[in-house]
């Protein structure tokens, strides 16, 4: 029967794995392969790479769809919801305090300095996302293709105000419902 | 109204996202600070730095405190639910269909397909903060903290959380 101990497992082992698993969801897999596979053998190895190929089958943030599903597994509805809460739930709160006593004092000097300072961090951050990003693209579709699609979506995007949602959805559209086989983009039409 | 919006400016970008959470980043930057302006440049960035200082997953804490600041605890609860529930429940609900296809070419090709584009929006974002940099903290501050972040995040593999830490103590005494 799936029981309230079960649930609190989950709660508690997903709770860790909020706890320390830093650098966004995808570097949170080994965590998450530790707890489940490892400590309470809810998946085999072999399950745990299924469930991580599947959601990788679809779009959103890895850390919640494998805890939802994992739970929903393992300890129904509830153990979904107790799962998802204990990954997520932490660190919300965490960031809404600190940022809401941080914004609170904005109008001191050296706490906006302070404010300003993450801004040049955050640009490294995000250009190495951006390299890793590029990288893989190379990687699976070449420089070339990678760069053309890259200049195109930026046109759309940027230079005439398309949403990134339909650039995107056009993308994924055509991905899924061309034919097998041939290897090219075009950007969407 | 605005929760039917926070429900769209995160549902969208994750249903289009792949390459989960960072992925959906500068699609979140798009709606968050560029159509609905709930947010400065600054702020996002501010928002930014603690997600990335902090543990967790990055796509729910940055919905969790968009939701937060523009609508309340109900704000907070209904980015969370768009962030978390569609794809989810798609997961849940689709399971074997998915299990068939997780080889498949085509599914594969949608995630390599979307990949340049991602990738073209976070150098837009990157873009955008060295010019948000450059305008309120000028260049020469920029080029110092910005060359010890990348020195101490890609050579020496420092922790997100110590570079932020030496960043805001940097700006609370040179930039104040």
């Amino acid at each position: 029967m799936k029981s309230r101990g079960a649930c609190w497992q989950l709660f508690w082992a997903f709770f860790r794995v909020g706890i320390f698993g830093f650098g966004g969801g995808p570097a949170m897999i080994p965590l998450v392969r530790a707890e489940v596979v490892t400590r309470h053998h809810w998946l085999t190895d072999e399950e745990f790479a299924d469930v991580l190929a599947i959601g990788n089958t679809l779009p959103g943030p890895i850390a919640t769809k494998m805890p939802g599903y994992i739970g929903y597994r393992v300890g129904g509805v509830i153990g979904c919801i107790a799962a998802v809460i204990a990954i997520i739930l932490p660190m919300i709160v965490a960031m809404i305090i600190m940022l809401g006593i941080f914004s609170r004092y904005r109008d001191v000097a050296w706490i906006r300095g302070m404010g300003q300072a993450v801004v040049p961090v955050v640009m490294v951050m995000m250009a190495q996302l951006t390299w890793d990003f590029f990288d893989k693209s190379k990687a699976a579709l070449g420089w070339l293709v990678s760069i053309a699609m890259a200049i195109v979506a930026a046109g759309l995007i940027y230079w005439l105000g398309i949403h990134p949602g339909w650039v995107i959805g056009a993308i994924l559209a055509a991905a899924l419902l061309r034919p097998a086989g041939k290897k090219k983009a075009e950007g969407p039409a | 109204m605005i929760y039917w919006e926070l429900f769209l400016a995160f549902f969208i970008p994750n249903i289009i996202g792949y390459g989960g959470g960072p992925a959906i980043i500068p699609l979140i930057e798009a709606e968050v600070v560029g159509r609905y302006d709930w947010m400065t440049a600054q702020t996002f960035a501010e928002t930014l730095a603690l997600g990335n200082a902090l543990p967790s997953p990055i796509a729910t804490k940055m919905a969790g405190y968009v939701g937060y600041e523009v609508a309340g605890i109900g704000g907070a609860f209904i980015a969370v639910a768009a962030t978390v529930i569609p794809t989810l429940l798609l997961m849940l609900g689709a399971l074997g269909l998915l299990y068939r296809h997780r080889d498949s070419p085509r599914v594969k090709r949608m995630s390599q397909w979307v990949r340049p584009v991602i990738a073209m929006m976070m150098a837009w974002l990157t873009l955008g903060f060295l010019l948000e940099s450059l305008n309120t903290s000028g260049a020469i501050h920029t080029l110092i903290i910005g060359a010890v972040a990348a020195i101490a995040l890609i050579r020496f593999h420092t922790h997100p959380a110590f570079v932020v830490i030496a960043a805001l103590i940097y700006g609370g005494l040179f930039l104040g």
